[in-house]
């Protein structure tokens, strides 16, 4: 066989180059899972700290709810949710979700940091002001 | 085993039926995760079969018009950008001539003539915009508001181009450098999106006025104008109305009052 050394490290770096996502991933930081926090003052003040629906439909769902709504409000005129519990919401994304979760950074980010999703939103509603 | 055409036909018939009952079984499914939700509204809500405004210009000096723009445009985020060919503006003062093209006359008093006309999203009743755009981001309510939504809208300014009133103006830029004060109740818009005035469909909904009729001291008034009895209806009843191009027939819904301070509605001396 010719050049058979020339091929064996031809053969070793280009194993290299395709594993290199392998390694590198597994060398590289330890995924964080996500640690959505509660601890915004008007979740504080509230005696039950509940969503606006079921914790795990808020996981699952909210994407689908706050579709819903601007549906509802800016398409259809209407303003008020009445949830699964009687208690009725505002649909606003700025004024009522955020009124409650206005530690974005803290909680609508650190799963769509997780997750890689990036919702556009916040190029026209505007984000709480918060410190840091 | 052979099965006859007409056996055929009626197995086919039914798996269609069947397949269509799957069908809207599932999409059921979909909304029904929240099933005890619902959706609502103010019972204070002001609504109308067609809402209408009248300007009427004797009772609007500049000081008005200025202050009727900036509450306007304050509370809905609209960006105050120096520069004509990026401007963004819901209701702003235009020229007699470049209101009422072709409705002026060489005998007008210069008053008439010189003052500023407020003007605005004419909320046509058959609205040229609605036709063209290609996603319905905007498109017309029952109540005859000619609504925007931001979610659709791709920025392709076919509106614009319909429009002949220039009562669009798309964002060539982001518009948040040029907010002074920001509303935090009330969304921004982005780069790449037309916008316009909206009714205050948002205030309506909660049973308040549109802003700039709150604070017009009287010079514009809004009502239904398929309501014989209102008070809008009975204006243009009783007085001279114009409206902006009336023959491209896109039917406005603002009407105008037209006459020179001073004589506050008009006593016209015959000479
Ligand atoms: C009245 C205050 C309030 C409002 C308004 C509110 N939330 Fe919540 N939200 C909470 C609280 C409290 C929790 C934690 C619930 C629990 O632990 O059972 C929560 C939980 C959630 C979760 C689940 C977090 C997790 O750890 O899994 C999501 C997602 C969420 N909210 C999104 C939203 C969205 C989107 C809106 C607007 C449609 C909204 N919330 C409006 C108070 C609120
Ligand atoms: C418990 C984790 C979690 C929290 C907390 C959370 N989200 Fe999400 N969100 C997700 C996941 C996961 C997706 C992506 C779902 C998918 O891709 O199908 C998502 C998607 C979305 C989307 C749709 C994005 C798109 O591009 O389609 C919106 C809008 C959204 N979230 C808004 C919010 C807001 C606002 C908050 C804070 C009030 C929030 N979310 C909090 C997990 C979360
Ligand atoms: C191009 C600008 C723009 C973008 C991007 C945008 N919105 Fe909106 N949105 C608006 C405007 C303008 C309104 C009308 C506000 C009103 O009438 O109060 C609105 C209204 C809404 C409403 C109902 C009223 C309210 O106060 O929240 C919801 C809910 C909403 N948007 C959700 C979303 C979500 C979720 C996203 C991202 C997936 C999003 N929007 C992205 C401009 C935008």
């Amino acid at each position: 066989m010719y050049d058979s050394g020339k091929i064996i490290i031809g053969i070793g770096i280009f194993l290299l180059f395709v594993a290199f996502p392998f390694y590198y991933t597994a060398i590289g930081k330890p995924v964080v899972k996500p640690d959505p926090r509660i601890d915004t003052p008007a979740i504080q003040a509230m005696e039950k700290k509940q969503c606006v629906e079921s914790k795990n439909a808020m996981k699952t769902l909210h994407m689908q709810m706050l579709n819903d709504w601007r549906d509802a409000v800016v398409r259809d005129g209407q303003r008020f949710y009445v949830a699964t519990d009687g208690k009725t919401y505002n649909m606003s994304l700025q004024n009522t979700c955020m009124h409650c979760h206005s530690n974005k950074k803290k909680f609508c980010d650190e799963c769509h940091n997780y997750m890689a999703v990036k919702p556009y939103c916040w190029d026209c509603h505007i984000e709480p002001k918060e410190g840091a | 085993m052979a099965i006859k055409r007409r056996e055929f036909l009626k197995i086919a018939g039914l798996s269609v039926a069947a397949g269509l009952g799957g069908f809207s079984a599932f999409t059921g499914l979909r909304s029904g995760i929240l099933e005890a939700s619902q959706y609502v509204r103010d019972p204070k809500e002001l609504k109308a079969s067609r809402w209408g405004l009248v300007i009427d210009m004797s009772k609007l000096n500049q000081e008005d018009i200025r202050r009727i723009m900036d509450v306007c445009h304050k509370k809905h985020n609209v960006p105050a950008i120096p520069n004509p060919k990026d401007e963004i503006k819901w209701i702003w003062p235009e020229s007699f001539e470049h209101s009422f093209p072709g409705q002026e006359s060489p005998y007008m008093g210069d008053a008439i003539k010189h003052q500023p006309y407020l003007v605005l999203c004419n909320h046509c009743d058959n609205p040229p915009c609605v036709r063209v755009c290609p996603t319905k981001a905007t498109f017309k309510r029952a109540d005859g508001i000619v609504m925007m939504d931001m979610h659709r809208c791709i920025g392709c300014r076919f509106c614009m181009a319909a429009c002949p009133y220039g009562a669009r103006s798309f964002n060539w830029r982001d518009p948040r450098p040029f907010i002074k004060e920001m509303n935090p109740e009330f969304p921004t818009r982005m780069k790449g999106v037309v916008e316009k005035c909206t009714f205050c469909y948002e205030l309506l909904a909660v049973g308040k006025p549109p802003a700039c009729v709150e604070h017009s001291n009287g010079g514009i008034v809004f009502g239904d104008l398929k309501d014989p009895n209102s008070e809008i209806r009975k204006i243009i009843a009783t007085k001279f109305t114009i409206r902006r191009k009336p023959d491209l027939g896109t039917l406005p819904s603002v009407f105008y009052v037209v006459s020179d301070k001073e004589n506050k509605g008009g006593h016209e001396h015959v000479g």
